[in-house]
């Protein structure tokens, strides 16, 4: 009975994928699928490689300092950085007053309370801060660009596909839209106040080109020359680390953890080896074949004075 | 339990013996997983990933426990007290990352297991309850692992509640009002938040619940084997410990390596980048998916695309219910009374073409939708359907299986007579034996 029932169930939503394959391979050939500007000029993220690439990775602190200089110069006038506070840059190698000093000086200020009236007011920023937000509120933001809100940027290397490979192509990657595109797509045709960028994923930003010369930023010296390419992969670099804060520590312990399990996987295979070693082979022995029981009976028999 | 030559406990010391007058707890353990359990001498490593199943249980339970301690269960601070953890709790990315990429790990040994009974036939009498029971344990982990993906409260995670939930939509006239009440609103929202992390912080010990019924189950016929064959006498088994401990021992130091190697190096690889953004209800994703582990689910569910008498979205809903519950009749539609697929030449065959079906799904699932995809969706499911309800019984029916060795211990041996002489019985009564 279970399974003429069976055979019911599986020949019924067997018949009914066959319906709608047939439906589905009958529209596709009557009304093809047609091809769209974003499938054929969207483009992969470039290459981009750095320090804490890999499993051995390590942060280029040099490098964070140049990224956080054009993050603080050029991104933090739309982008926040909420989940990241200012004592957080110590990891990049900044001294106690040197973080001070930066949270002191930042641009914007915390919101907090007029201790004597209760009027919300402002303040400086201190160490323990997050990075304070450009706006107020998402309704500023978006009044303040065209419509658009600019992501904050604590998460932004792990919130997109290709994570550092994407900002960094994304920041390098504007350009004029390419006259094919607008003579096959005429309807994709970059709108008035978006941007052309082939890494985006609709082709179309709102965000201008925030990097535009080479010198915007002022490196100090000793550093490379910051053009736009290095300052892009510069501020990528950094935006790993406001990602991923812990990844050093997690790739040491990562190499620790990993010796320590393969060692002692090494030592349970040779103990697994040694328990296993008889029985592989043999069995233990039981009833009258069991040596104990043998010994028994060959007393037995000599009390009784039997031979043999 | 299981078998006559089961060694009893002995207490070693007088304090073992005075717990075990009062409270024979060491006595349970040891007739579990001690020296009092014998288990077929031939376990090859499929065998190991029920023992790594409950590894990953216990990772997932300590760590999840740690989390909850840091966790905050609020639409507005979920995704920030996630991110807390991540950078500001003492070693919480170690904990977080473990535990997300524990809950992967924790599916693909358990896929490991599923599979290995139904290759070697483990839902066989005299062992249905134990794959029933498995099947339990598996529909809550889904349940368990889907809820605690909508904990961190990004968009995969609320798109994700939007679309799971929505499933229940699909039924006429009751489908709506039960989904609003599972919700606890009319989309997924605080309501839904809360009562989801209360039931994903539940459901793990009523898992661990049931795994000790599903291995409890398991002791009363004791392990199955590669053969199938069943244990005729002690010469075909070994006590668990110190034999399968040794096994399970090391085999799980590697595993447990290859997840430190996940864990540590690409702790994102098997997520996706969407939920690294805050849950945002005026913005829907691009592509909507599930992870990975239900992804053959989400392409049977996909497939069902034209209005056949029910909605398409019925016929997808009611054929990925059917898909796990018709593994509930399993035992009674495959009626060979063969149970490895070793000695099954026709079973063998589709069972490997079952196990390229549902990769396929599971590839498809996750890729994009378009009419290729989709066609080739269709062709899986409708394979899945038909391996499991028509053809199985057909095989049982007409194949002609392989003889079967005599006992275990002869095709452990090989025919090889004289090794299977007891030991210190010596070559002359391994002689007379051949």
């Amino acid at each position: 009975m279970v399974r003429v029932i069976a055979f019911i169930i599986g020949l019924g939503f067997a018949g009914v994928l066959l319906i709608s394959l047939i439906a589905g391979v009958s529209e596709t050939i009557a009304s093809p699928a047609e091809a769209t500007a974003e499938e054929e000029f969207q483009r992969h993220p470039k290459h981009l490689t750095l320090a804490s690439d890999g499993p051995l990775g390590k942060f280029d602190r040099q490098q964070l300092q140049r990224g956080f200089q054009v993050y603080k110069e050029v991104c933090a006038a739309c982008h926040g950085l909420s989940l990241v506070a200012f004592r957080d840059l110590h990891d990049l190698g900044y001294e106690e007053a040197e973080v001070k000093a930066i949270a002191n000086q930042w641009a914007i200020e915390v919101p907090s309370v007029n201790p004597e009236t209760g009027e919300p007011a402002t303040r400086k920023a201190i160490p323990s801060d997050p990075f304070p937000s450009p706006y107020a509120n998402e309704t500023a933001a978006r009044a303040a660009n065209n419509n658009a809100l600019p992501p904050d940027l604590s998460l932004i290397a792990k919130a997109r596909e290709g994570g550092a490979a994407y900002t960094y192509s994304l920041l390098t990657g504007y350009q004029r839209q390419p006259a094919r595109l607008i003579k096959e797509f005429p309807a994709a045709k970059t709108p008035a106040g978006l941007h052309y960028n082939p890494y985006f994923a609709n082709l179309n930003l709102a965000m201008p080109p925030p990097l535009t010369s080479a010198g915007q930023v002022t490196y100090a010296p000793g550093n490379p020359a910051p053009t736009v390419d290095q300052m892009a992969k510069d501020v990528s670099a950094f935006l790993v680390w406001a990602a991923e804060p812990k990844l050093e520590n997690r790739h040491r312990s990562g190499i620790a953890v990993v010796i320590f399990l393969l060692v002692g996987t090494l030592l349970g295979y040779l103990a697994y080896r040694q328990i296993w070693a008889e029985a592989k082979r043999k069995v233990r022995p039981t009833g009258p074949l069991d040596p104990k029981n043998q010994a028994k009976s060959r007393r037995a028999k000599a009390k009784a004075g039997i031979a043999g | 339990m299981s078998f006559s030559w089961a060694r009893p406990y002995e207490p070693k010391s007088a304090a073992m013996r005075w717990l075990d007058e009062r409270l024979p707890l060491p006595r349970l353990v040891y007739g579990a997983v001690g020296g009092g359990y014998p288990v077929p001498r031939n376990l090859n490593y499929w065998w190991n990933y029920g023992v790594l199943a409950g590894v990953f249980l216990t990772i997932q339970i300590v760590t999840g426990i740690v989390l909850a301690m840091h966790y905050y269960a609020s639409a507005d601070g979920a995704f920030n007290s996630v991110e807390h953890i991540m950078r500001n709790v003492n070693a919480g990315w170690l904990l977080r990352y473990a535990h997300s990429n524990g809950a992967s790990f924790f599916f693909i040994v358990t896929y490991i297991h599923i599979f290995r009974g139904l290759y070697y036939g483990s839902y066989k009498p005299a062992r249905e309850l134990v794959w029933m029971l498995g099947l339990v344990i598996y529909l809550l982990m889904m349940a368990t692992a889907f809820m605690g993906y909508v904990l961190p409260w990004g968009q995969m995670s609320y798109w994700g509640a939007q679309v799971i939930t929505s499933f229940f939509s699909a039924f006429p006239l009751v489908g709506e009002p039960i989904r609003i009440w599972l919700l606890g609103g009319y989309a997924p929202d605080q309501a839904a938040l809360t009562r989801f992390f209360s039931l994903h912080y539940l459901l793990p010990f009523v898992i661990a619940a049931v795994v000790i019924l599903h291995i409890w189950a398991l002791h009363i016929p004791g392990s199955g084997n590669p053969t199938g064959v069943d244990v005729k006498d002690e010469k075909d088994t070994l006590p668990f410990h110190p034999f399968y401990t040794a096994k399970d021992g090391w085999f799980g130091a590697g595993f447990l390596a290859v997840f430190a190697l996940m864990l540590y190096f690409a702790p994102n690889a098997l997520g996706h980048p969407d939920n690294y953004i805050p849950a945002n209800r005026l913005a829907t994703p691009a592509h909507i998916v599930p992870e990975w582990y239900f992804w053959p689910f989400y392409a049977i569910l996909r497939s069902f695309t034209v209005d056949f008498i029910l909605a398409a979205k019925l016929w997808g809903v009611l054929a990925m219910f059917a898909s796990i519950l018709l593994l509930f009749f399993l035992p009674w539609l495959d009626k060979s009374p063969v149970r490895s697929g070793s000695y099954r030449p026709v079973f063998k065959r589709f069972f490997w073409l079952l196990l390229l079906d549902i990769l396929v799904l599971g590839y498809v699932g996750g890729a994009e939708i378009n009419p290729l995809n989709v066609a080739l969706g269709q062709i899986a499911t409708a394979y899945y359907f038909l391996h499991f309800l028509v053809i199985l019984p057909l095989i049982a029916r007409f194949e002609r299986p392989l003889p079967l060795p005599n006992s275990i211990t002869e095709s452990v041996l090989h025919g090889e007579q004289r090794e299977a002489a007891p030991i210190g019985t010596g070559r002359k009564a391994g002689a007379t034996a051949a």
